[in-house]
């Protein structure tokens, strides 16, 4: 019973020590962001057959873009980094490089409109994974991720967090570029 | 000159806040009793220093001094007078210059008022707010100064960033800071009490009245930047669970459970351990609320200025502070005894709950928020964690808080004699229930399993509230301020509970294309669009659509929402129109010009949303009114609360 008094009020400060950890790890991380080995590295891209966003009565499916480099990026009405991702996807498709191929992951369509209406339609195409099926074939953790995807039909890039202008001009426009030529 | 003299100012201002944390605690426990004394003088001058560099801030903006970087960044000439005063607060280093100052004025206030408290618990109360000034206020000198020159001088400024420059942004920070800043002093008195070994119930009521203030403010703060979100960000909706907002939502959550926890520890002598972990909590979560939004380790739309090398100043001082502190509470929480003991259906128990059910919620906010981080820290990679995660989670911790609030509210200290009570909360109970679903099923028809319920919970909260007031009223008895302003915060509440049942369960969204001339039917409204024509104002100009809205024929409004282009920053703002009729609120947002004189715009219909931010003004009031207690006014009675002989009564 005494130990237990002394111990219950140190629970405080341990709770907060982990999350100090956790913090400064946060921050040391936080240039950096998003560089994570992907399983599907290197492997086929998995295949999917979704409703389109903007015309519901289409199916968009992977196939559709064989033979093309293009970029899937996966994002959501409700995630707060895509809003940050916004205006540099508007860049990407300003610099007609690379086609981008939107995956809506787990949202509400009327929304997911609305907010290509409102902050500009970066995308070629949206496709809505409402259940999240095809994500989980991804390996998406969280959103945004963005794949990108080689002629083969392999993926070669894969970003977590939002997309940044660095990754863009150091990462992914290198490898199109190099594709092509 | 002058951005010079703030400069030095500040540096001045630092080294008395140092002062005045060695004196305020040294002083007292060294037992020197001029040290002790000191305390006072140092907080004064600190406070000059720190009005002097805020003063030279907005004479350099107002006078378009573009030799200050800070201000050739938020500033421009075309600016008009008034953002140009309230872009001192548009950015990282000026929003730090304000809660420096915002501190010194709570601090400053605390002096004044602890004249009946004992000098030398005054005093390290003082102190240990010094230690917290000294914090921010070398985090502003080293890596923030506001007052950093530009050579040469730029031409003109590079504007305040567009979608602050707005009225509503010109009062939000400073109050949300003033809620913000106000709970140091909880998390001060908490610290003295601490320091001194002196955990009796006086800290708690001298605690009280600066926490219902804070609490207050923090509530007025939210609304007002929920309502800036709806109707200048044209976001769609007025609560997003953005970081930004979260870090200002958890210390409301723990302030709550905190102005609650005091209530007990004061009048009952119990949770006293509990209460001092809370009023370290909510300011803890302030200041990590602060780390969050300037350290830039979360991505946020309000995230105007991150810096990560700002991060690790940050999460040092909240190791020393928030470390310190609950280091301090390990050491003194094992002395801490209850002795009176509760029934179970005692008002004590149910604000028991009340406590664990509010830290739950800030606790499952927290998590929410810092679940990117954690999976970053784990390399599980980035993710946004969004409504999905947060909606049904704090409804979780919510809902049984409403019933319990109602239930509550009757019961009597100590003993558990609810069944007194019994005939009115049925009474009430059901009158909710019928009054609920009928409007549920009556006026809106068909929704949610959960709107019934909502309904019921807000309108049997509004019904519950009453019942003491009333039966005080018509027995004769006077009516305290603290009782009185306990009923309008919990009435406020149903308020709450009403307003966001509505709005989850009954809003339109709809986005319609329309050219000239037609008409879109959106929710029992049809809305004609008569065109647009370009328009100017002083530093931007754009496009204006006319769109008349009727109801079943009859005019409603007309309704004019506009694009901007602003000139310096090319930044396009979209400024929504919005008007009010029978409850529903109706917001245009002007969408992208399709061609061909088609135009594509954003409508939403949300019945009853101002009741939300209505619900905040009525709590934020129920704050103000219940500080203003008597009790808490009188020297004297501190002065009994404190133990000391009181002359006349001795």
């Amino acid at each position: 019973m005494t130990v237990r008094r002394f111990l219950v009020p140190l629970v405080p400060l341990a709770v907060f020590a982990v999350l100090a950890v956790v913090l400064a790890i946060g921050i040391r991380h936080s240039p950096d962001k998003g560089i994570i080995v992907s399983p599907l590295l290197g492997k086929p891209a998995p295949q999917f057959a979704l409703p389109a966003l903007l015309e519901p009565a289409r199916t968009v499916r992977s196939q559709d873009f064989q033979g093309h480099w293009y970029l899937l990026n996966v994002w959501g009405t409700w995630c707060g980094e895509c809003r940050a991702e916004h205006q540099m996807l508007l860049r990407v498709k300003e610099s007609h490089a690379v086609p981008l191929i939107g995956l809506d992951w787990k949202d509400d369509d009327a929304q997911a409109q609305a907010w290509l209406t409102q902050l500009g339609n970066p995308y070629d195409t949206v496709a809505v994974d409402r259940s999240g099926r095809a994500a989980i074939d991804w390996g998406v953790y969280g959103a945004p991720e963005t794949f990108l995807i080689s002629p083969a039909g392999i993926v070669v890039y894969k970003h977590v967090g939002a997309l940044t202008e660095d990754v863009w001009t150091r990462e992914i426009l290198p490898r199109v570029q190099a594709g092509k030529s | 000159m002058l951005p010079e003299l703030g400069h030095f100012a500040l540096i001045l201002a630092l080294l008395l806040a140092l002062l005045q944390a060695f004196f305020g605690i040294a002083g007292p426990a060294l037992a020197r009793e001029r040290w002790t004394r000191a305390v006072s003088a140092a907080l004064a001058g600190q406070a000059v220093m720190v009005a002097t560099a805020v003063g030279c801030l907005v004479h350099a903006f107002i006078n378009n001094d573009f030799s200050v970087l800070y201000v050739a960044e938020n500033s421009n000439s075309a600016l008009p007078l008034f953002y140009r005063v309230s872009a001192l607060w548009g950015a990282h280093e000026g929003s730090l210059l304000l809660w420096i100052f915002l501190l010194a004025l709570w601090s400053v206030a605390v002096a004044i008022r602890s004249a009946g408290l004992p000098p030398n618990f005054a005093a390290r109360v003082l102190g240990v707010l010094g230690l917290v000034s000294f914090g921010f206020l070398l985090f502003t000198l080293a890596t923030s100064n506001p007052f950093m020159r530009l050579d040469p001088p730029a031409p003109d400024g590079r504007d305040l960033n567009p979608i602050l420059q707005d009225p509503g942004l010109a009062v939000h920070p400073p109050i949300l800071y003033t809620g913000y800043v106000g709970f140091a002093v909880a998390f001060a008195f908490a610290c003295a009490a601490m320091l001194e070994g002196r955990l009796d119930q006086a800290w708690a009521r001298w605690t009280r009245p600066w926490t219902t203030w804070a609490w207050a403010f923090l509530t007025c703060g939210i609304a007002l930047g929920s309502f800036w979100a709806y109707y200048e960000l044209g976001w769609g909706g007025f609560w997003f669970w953005d970081p930004v907002e979260n870090a200002s939502f958890m210390p409301w959550l723990v302030g709550t459970a905190l102005v609650h926890s005091l209530a007990v520890t004061d009048k009952r002598g119990l949770f006293k351990s509990w209460t001092l972990l809370l009023a370290i909590l909510a300011f803890s979560l302030s200041m990590l609320g602060t780390f969050l939004v300037r350290s830039g380790v979360l991505v946020s739309v309000h995230s105007f200025a991150a810096d990560p090398s700002r991060g690790m100043f940050i999460l040092a001082f909240l190791i020393i502070m928030i470390g310190g502190a609950l280091a301090l509470y390990a050491w003194r929480a094992p002395l801490l005894k209850s002795q009176a003991g509760f029934e179970l259906g005692a008002r004590e128990s149910f604000l028991l709950f009340n406590n664990v059910l509010l830290v739950i919620a800030a606790a499952t906010v927290l998590a929410g928020t810092l679940a990117p981080l954690i999976s970053d820290a784990l390399k599980l990679g980035t993710l946004s964690v969004g409504p999905p995660y947060f909606n049904p989670t704090f409804m979780l911790s919510m809902l049984p808080l409403m019933g319990l609030l109602a239930l509550g509210i009757h019961a009597n200290w100590k003993r558990g004699r609810l069944k007194d009570k019994q005939r009115t909360l049925l009474v009430t109970l059901l009158a909710a229930a019928v009054l609920g679903c009928g409007v549920v099923f009556g006026i809106y028809s068909g929704a949610h399993v959960l709107t019934p319920v909502g309904m019921t919970l807000g309108i049997w909260i509004l019904l519950a509230s009453l019942v003491d007031p009333l039966d005080r009223w018509r027995r004769g008895l006077s009516l305290s301020r603290a009782v009185l302003g306990m009923t309008i915060a919990h009435m406020g509440l149903g308020v709450a509970v009403l307003g966001l049942t509505t709005v989850q369960s009954f809003t339109v969204e709809r986005d319609v294309a329309l050219a000239p001339g037609q008409v879109a039917r959106v929710g029992g409204y049809e809305l004609r669009f008569q065109g647009v024509k370009s328009v100017e104002g002083p530093n931007y100009d754009g496009i204006g659509g006319t769109f008349v809205l009727t109801r079943n024929g009859a005019a409603v409004a007309v309704m004019t929402p506009q694009k901007r282009q602003f000139w310096v920053q090319h930044q396009v703002t979209s400024e929504t129109a919005i008007t009010l009729n029978h409850g529903n609120n109706v917001l245009l947002a002007l969408g992208d010009d399709l061609g061909a004189g088609r135009w594509s715009v954003r409508v939403q219909i949300r019945p009853l949303v101002s009741l939300v931010w209505l619900a905040a003004l009525i709590m934020a009031i129920g704050g103000f009114v219940a500080s203003s207690d008597r009790r808490y006014q009188s020297t004297k009675a501190l002065a009994v609360a404190a133990g000391a002989a009181v002359p006349g009564k001795a």
